[in-house]
């Protein structure tokens, strides 16, 4: 059999932050209490009608800028119909005709190479209501109903798990950088549906496509992908590839496999038409532009900015960039005036092994990068040594006092006329070792140094007293 | 309860009379037409007075058609799906009304959801023709327009997707008007079919018309399609002064010439019609004769069934009898929703429902549900073209009087079709629209149309104003003509 090509396209839906849902004024938020953030919009009471959440369409717009789409110029959504317990309403407010972005693309990193994803469209619907189901009973959670949910949907462009995992990583950093998503996938806020089929190596046309439905979890991607890989390979190798059809599965997160739902002649057809309560709006030029000036600097192009301008080690500015509180952190290191290659040290070091230790991050803690200048400031001087300047770190991190008041504890005696007063008091009461020295016992030399370093506690500039000694010493 | 709004103002503000007596009145009345014609779902019994206030509709009863939510009062849409549904919130016309002052005093029937124009598929029975109850009111607003002409109380709510304030309004010889789309929120109003919905009143007076669209329009952040009209005051746009504005008529439907077997009874619609005009110029208006393509006239009515029947099937989705209405008893979820709305739904909606799902089709919405939209553009592109040179439209309302609700109903040519549909014109381009009384045809009321461009409101009111001052039908109560 000829080599086989996976080819795999991502729906993936994130649910977006905001104060209120996207089509009403209950709350959008998570709760562990059902049914507790509702309207009668969400519960599609006879009479109500949904009223469009700005924040969450300039949100959309930004993703689609991010990901370079085409933007329509009227805002426009569509009803997707189909009867199920999760929808009140009886359909789902979506974008079909007209969505947020179409025709777009991004590049991408993947092990360490970048590659392009091309992105068909990208469109902001509502969520529907979660279902819980048990062994004679299914509760209703009507929380998530009307919660605004960005769906990205890229052209069958990936060829291997480990490419559609990174597309997925990068663009729930990217929703993290700005501020649009947590992207917590734990709280179902990522979810995904991925399309795999295979086909010959030099063939051009595509294979049969399978469609994972509802996969909420990164690994749980992975996991589909590869499993559906090796199980139409597998069937392929056997000569019965007509055994694969275009049908919905899902994954089964217990036995990491996937489950057949329904055939392609079973598909919905969900008789889209224009939501009429909404009337189309328009996407000003000036809108754009204002939006594009909020979205931040993104973490491919601050990786790059870190490793060509700033002599950045791969490992260290991907490890800069993973949080965007980070990274601005550490660039404010560098308008200050800090070494980068000496920022990106405390930084993934000191810094971030703290945070890790006690559970907090990087915005919140009081030692702010002014501190990280005056401390790194101290020990380019000679004022304290490294040894001196981590303890002092960990000191002013702690009591979140200032590293002043750690100083004269901790800083280094490079005083000459202090520390010669200090050596001549200890020579003086040393004379019959200067006296083996002087006739050859250099080893001895180790010992003077010893006794200025304990009487001093270890304050001593070694460099400094090392000088001096040789001069004291030699008469 | 038979005078105006403005007369009832008078009396409760010089203590003439009090709210507790004109509620009293009301709800006597009530039940004496409920009993004759079936008007009511609801009648509220335990109505209580309002305090009097400068408000002109402070402690006057009113009616509200049972597809407007209403806070704590049963809202059924006249559907067995929601034969026992409270709604916990007012809609937003209602809470403008009751904030003023006005008292609900009961729910008038429809036809099922507002979908049906006879008035004869509410899940309480039919409603009759206040006028002669042999007759329908027509629909959907029946309930409201057979209560407004019975002098129950000066106003009542309705709505209007085709023609169902209108309509009415026409067949029981009172006022019917529906504002131009977005000028009241449609929040808390059962949709039909949302891009055609619109609030309208009924009343016996043009001037009442005015004064309670002026207590409930507004700009509601509820509903999106809403916008401001606080420029716009209703009441004080009627000066009945219309010297020099223009107006025309379609020459197909009011031409008897192009009707192939005309009945005496639309010979005589027409007739009337025309003298009417006549009667009008006389105000010093203009009226001229403007020719429509007849294709486009011929298609209003499969473009509304096809447009309001999509919307409809999408609206009413929600109705599955899960978290309001009689649930069903099955198990399964499926069955469950299955069995709330076999039993629920009336035949005529469920032919609707499929009728929307059909056209809404991938492979057929294209040829279907996508060309009805854009014929309905031609259509409004047609209007708004007319409209850059005639202040309105002025048309006769139906080829006559109240159809009876019993018997064959008349075999009508193709173009006797357009005359009963072209209300739905207003709706497709969400015009403005007002039908008056227009006299009497075998003695039942006629009624006559008044349409005009989107925002001109006013002027469309005014134009009403001045035609029902030169005529006597201003404010007449419906009785029983003897055979």
């Amino acid at each position: 059999m000829k080599k086989q090509i996976p080819v795999i396209g991502l729906e993936m839906h994130c649910e977006l932050k905001s104060n209120s849902k996207v089509f009403s004024r209950a709350k959008n938020a998570y709760s562990e209490i059902p049914n507790v953030n509702i309207s009668a919009v969400d519960m599609a009471f006879p009479g109500t009608l949904p009223v469009v959440n700005k924040k969450c369409v300039a949100d959309a717009l930004k993703v689609s800028l991010i990901l370079n789409c085409e933007v329509p110029e009227y805002l426009v959504f569509d009803r997707k119909n189909y009867y199920y317990p999760d929808l009140p309403k009886g359909y789902q407010i979506t974008q079909m005709a007209k969505p947020v972005g179409i025709n777009g693309h991004i590049d991408i990193e993947v092990n360490d190479k970048l590659i392009p994803v091309l992105i068909h469209d990208v469109h902001l619907e509502e969520d529907t209501a979660s279902l819980d189901h048990y062994f004679d009973t299914t509760t209703i959670d009507y929380n998530r109903c009307g919660v605004p949910l960005l769906e990205l949907v890229t052209e069958p462009c990936f060829h291997s798990a480990d490419e559609a995992v990174a597309f997925i990583e990068h663009m729930r950093n990217i929703y993290r950088y700005c501020d649009i998503s947590d992207a917590d996938t734990k709280k179902g806020e990522i979810r995904c549906d991925v399309n795999v089929s295979i086909m010959d190596e030099d063939s051009k046309e595509l294979g049969i496509k399978v469609e994972v439905k509802n996969v909420n979890s990164i690994s749980g991607v992975s996991e589909t992908i590869k499993y559906e890989i090796s199980r139409q390979t597998k069937l392929k190798e056997e000569g019965r590839y007509n055994e694969v059809v275009q049908e919905t599965r899902r994954y089964d997160e217990e036995t990491g496999t996937t489950i057949r739902m329904r055939s392609k002649e079973d598909a919905i057809d969900y008789k889209y038409f224009i939501e009429p309560n909404i009337p189309k709006f328009k996407i000003t030029e000036k809108w754009l532009s204002i939006l594009k000036n909020e979205i931040p600097k993104l973490p491919l192009e601050r990786k790059y900015n870190y490793l060509n301008n700033y002599g950045l080690s791969n490992y260290d500015a991907s490890i800069i960039i993973k949080e965007k509180a980070i990274s601005d952190y550490f660039e404010e290191c560098l308008k200050l005036g800090i070494d980068p290659k000496v920022s990106a040290n405390w930084i993934i070091t000191q810094i971030l092994g703290y945070i890790n230790k006690n559970d907090t991050s990087i915005d919140k803690i009081s030692f702010t990068p002014s501190k990280l200048k005056e401390l790194t400031d101290l020990i380019a001087s000679n004022t304290i040594s490294s040894k001196q300047a981590k303890d002092i770190f960990n000191k002013v991190i702690e009591t979140k006092k200032e590293i002043k008041d750690y100083l004269t504890e901790n800083t280094q005696i490079s005083d000459s006329n202090e520390l010669e007063t200090i050596i001549d008091k200890i020579l003086a009461n040393n004379e019959t070792q200067i006296k083996e020295y002087q006739n050859g016992r250099t080893n001895l030399f180790d010992y003077f140094v010893g006794l200025v370093m304990k009487e001093t506690k270890g304050k001593a500039n070694p460099v400094l007293t090392k000088e001096l000694l040789t001069k004291k010493l030699q008469g | 309860m038979n005078k105006s709004i403005k007369e009832l103002h008078e009396l409760l503000k010089n203590k003439e009379t009090t709210s507790e007596e004109l509620i009293k009145e009301s709800l006597t009345k009530s039940h004496e037409i409920n009993a004759k014609y079936n008007a009511f779902v609801t009648i509220l019994d335990n109505a209580q007075a309002k305090p009097i206030t400068n408000e002109l509709l402070s402690g006057i009863p009113f009616g509200v058609k049972d597809n407007f939510s209403t806070k704590d009062i049963l809202t059924t849409g006249s559907s067995n799906t929601l034969k026992n549904y409270v709604p916990f919130f007012n809609a937003t016309v209602v809470e403008k009304l009751l904030e003023k002052g006005a008292i609900i005093v009961n729910k008038t029937v429809l036809d099922e959801f507002g979908m049906g124009g006879t008035g004869t598929t509410g899940h309480t029975g039919i409603v009759k023709n206040p006028w002669d109850p042999t007759k329908m009111c027509a629909g959907s607003s029946a309930g409201s327009a057979c209560a407004v002409a019975s002098g129950v109380y000066p106003f009542a709510l309705g709505s209007d997707t085709g023609d169902s304030v209108r309509k009415p309004a026409a067949y029981c010889g009172i006022v019917g008007y529906k504002p131009t789309y977005g000028m009241l929120s449609r929040y808390g109003l059962f949709p039909f079919a949302s891009s055609l919905d619109h609030v309208g009143v009924l009343t016996r007076r043009v001037l009442d018309a005015a004064i309670v669209v002026d207590a409930m329009k507004g700009q509601d952040p509820k509903d999106m399609t809403t916008w401001d009209s606080s420029h716009i005051n209703l009441t004080k746009s009627l000066t009945g002064n219309v010297k020099n504005k223009k107006l025309f008529y379609i020459k197909e439907i009011c031409d008897i010439n192009n009707y192939e077997n005309p009945s005496p009874t639309l010979k005589e619609h027409l007739k009337n019609f025309h003298e009417t005009l006549k009667l009008f110029s006389k105000s010093g208006v203009e009226i001229e004769e403007v020719s429509i393509d007849i294709k486009l006239l011929e298609a209003i009515a499969s473009v509304y069934t096809i447009i309001s029947c999509a919307e409809a099937t999408s609206n009413m989705s929600n109705l599955t009898g899960i978290i309001f209405g009689p649930r069903g008893t099955s198990n399964n979820v499926t069955e469950m929703i299955k069995e709330h709305r076999t039993k629920g739904f009336s035949p005529l909606i469920k032919r609707r429902f499929i009728i929307g799902s059909y056209v809404l089709q991938k492979e057929n919405q294209e040829k279907y549900f996508k060309n009805a939209a854009r014929v309905r553009r031609l259509i409004v592109d047609k209007m708004k073209e007319l409209f850059k040179t005639y202040d309105a439209l002025i048309l006769p309302v139906g080829s006559g009087p109240a159809k009876p609700l019993k018997g064959s109903i008349d075999v009508m040519d193709r173009v006797a079709n357009i005359i009963e549909e072209h209300l739905q014109i207003a709706n497709f381009g969400g015009f403005p629209s007002i039908t008056i009384p227009d006299g009497f045809i075998n003695n039942l009321p006629v009624g006559i149309n008044i349409t005009g461009n989107c925002y001109t409101d006013e002027n469309v009111l005014n134009l009403a104003y001045a035609l029902e001052s030169l005529m006597p039908y201003k404010g007449q109560i419906a009785k029983e003509v003897s055979k």
